[in-house]
């Protein structure tokens, strides 16, 4: 009787400080919520999202230049990054043994701990010291440098969780091996794929120390991707280190921005894996 | 139980087959026939070697990292000469697994058309005609006929392992291979499936594989008793049954050991 109580005390203990855990956790979380919002959702207005800076000291103007320019700098890394890494995470999974896939894979593992400024300072020697100007097109090769491991290696799970037994049946089928991998093994673990780049977007879409080395920034609207441009990550950069009070204050609703299409971009990868799961049940 | 006389030209044949994973032989030395429009039962304890063996009939068996020496011949072709295309040899030779293997993503009409993509193209009311003659042979054509574009995985086990069948017999192979195709389902599933394979064997010949000899007693012409990796007795299922030859095979079948 006396041991119950004991274990009883023990457990509510246990979950007890557990708890603890978790708020601990997600308490800087909301916090960073709540004071974006308190501190950015005031500035924001459809000028925000449709205007160019104006200069220092005159108020109002928004932010259009760093969204047109995320959407550019990103959109492009994705397509650079995306396919490389969806294809070498099926060639690392369908040939697990192959002396190139166990090389991709450990390449993939260290630069997925690589800090991101190194990738910066990397995507700077190789192009824009190169061709002696920055430009948003280096920062989008930065960002896919960033992306293909990480695309790699989740597309490389996704794959293994495909039961042998379904390649087992194409194959019986008289499918080659090639097409079995496409047509039955990619497309069954598609959503998770799919989910894996949205995530891996949505990563590099909020990194800033690539950026610096690459596109620079800039104040103008700009959809040359030969050229410096802007980009949510930078704008928030430039405008909080800046004297004014008021670039502050875009600072706050463009990191608010920048949240929101982190958010966006995960619900729908959470969006694609709850429809796997219910073409499956 | 049809008692028929031994097939005089065998449909497919091994010839001192034996089937290696690594150095070590699953199957040793088999020469066996399987006649035309029959249905052979393999059985053995677990570990003789007749899933393998089965495998081997359809180069499956390489899949998994395994090779062979001697002969399969499937007509007077020997499937393992240099140059013999596997991806056309598994159109001749189809195979029905053990748990039910639908294609998740596609319906259950892209399901029974899956074989009949990588063939010649076939234009679509063509493909209609055999998408519902091969539910039809898989006795399921009365239960989706109505819902062929929704999911095959929303069907129940016994029913993805009838469209399963649908699918082997949709490109109309030679031979269809069956490993243990009831050993996941339910008794009902069980006997819609042996039912069906009366049908099937006007069409094809048939190869199964099964732990159940009950199961190889009810359905098949032949039954071939496996070993550790050897074939001890081959002969028509009533003799097996009930006047083997080999001291084994009579200890086998009468629950004396495996």
């Amino acid at each position: 009787m006396n041991r119950l109580g004991w274990r009883r005390w023990k457990s509510r203990v246990m979950v007890g400080l557990m708890m603890v855990a978790v708020v601990v956790a997600v308490a800087p979380l909301v916090m960073i919520l709540a004071t974006l919002v308190a501190r950015g959702a005031g500035s924001l207005n459809l000028a925000f999202f449709t205007q160019i800076p104006v200069p220092a000291g005159e108020t109002g103007g928004g932010v259009a230049h760093a969204i047109v320019g995320t959407l550019l700098i990103v959109g492009t890394a994705a397509l650079l990054g995306l396919p490389i890494g969806i294809g070498a995470g099926i060639y690392c999974a369908e040939y697990p043994t192959a002396r190139l896939a166990v090389v991709a894979r450990f390449v993939a593992d260290v630069m997925n701990g690589t800090p991101s400024i190194v990738v910066g300072v990397f995507a700077w020697t190789l192009i824009v010291d190169v061709q002696k100007h920055f430009s948003g097109l280096a920062g989008s090769a930065a960002l896919a440098m960033l992306m293909v491991p990480m695309v790699l290696r989740t597309t490389e799970e996704m794959v293994r969780l495909v039961p042998h037994s379904l390649r087992e049946a194409a194959l019986a089928l008289g499918y080659p091996r090639w097409r079995t991998s496409l047509s039955v093994v990619v497309r069954t673990c598609l959503p998770g794929i799919v989910t894996g780049s949205l995530l891996a977007i949505a990563r590099i879409a909020g990194e800033t120390a690539p950026l610096l080395f690459t596109a620079l920034g800039s104040q103008f609207m700009s959809r040359d991707l030969d050229q410096p441009m802007a980009a949510l990550p930078l704008t928030v950069f430039t405008y909080a280190t800046g004297p004014y009070d008021d670039w502050h204050r875009i600072a706050w609703a463009t990191a608010l921005v920048l949240i929101l299409v982190v958010l966006v971009l995960s619900l729908l990868a959470r969006l694609a894996t709850r429809q796997r799961f219910g073409s499956r049940g | 139980m049809a008692d028929r006389a031994p097939p005089d030209a065998p449909r497919i044949r091994a010839a001192g087959l034996t089937a290696f994973y690594g150095a070590f032989a699953a199957v040793k030395d088999v020469t066996l026939g399987f006649g035309a429009n029959q249905i052979h039962a393999l059985i053995g304890p677990s570990g003789c070697g007749k899933s393998t063996f089965l495998r081997t009939m359809n180069r499956m068996h390489e899949v998994v990292g395994g090779h062979v020496t001697g002969q399969v011949l499937l007509g007077n072709e020997d499937i393992y000469a240099p140059g013999v295309s596997r991806t056309r040899l598994r159109r001749r030779v189809g195979m029905v697994f053990q748990k039910p293997t639908p294609f998740p993503t596609m319906s259950i009409y892209q399901n029974v058309a899956a074989g009949l993509k990588v063939g010649a193209r076939l234009p679509k009311a063509r493909v209609d005609e055999i998408v519902e003659r091969a539910l039809q042979q898989a006795a399921l054509w009365n239960e989706v006929k109505d819902r062929l574009h929704t999911s095959a995985v929303a069907l129940s086990g016994g029913q993805q392992q009838r469209l399963c069948i649908a699918r082997t017999v949709a490109p109309e192979p030679e031979v269809v291979l069956l490993d243990e195709p009831t050993a996941s389902l339910d008794p009902q599933g069980t006997q819609r499936i042996e039912e069906l394979l009366f049908t099937l064997k006007a069409a094809f010949t048939i190869i199964i594989v099964t732990h159940n000899m009950q199961q190889a007693a009810r359905v098949s012409d032949t039954t071939s008793f496996f070993y550790l990796g050897s074939l001890i007795e081959t002969g028509p299922t009533k003799q097996i049954f009930t006047a083997p030859a080999v001291e084994q095979t009579e200890a086998y079948i009468t629950g004396r050991f495996g």
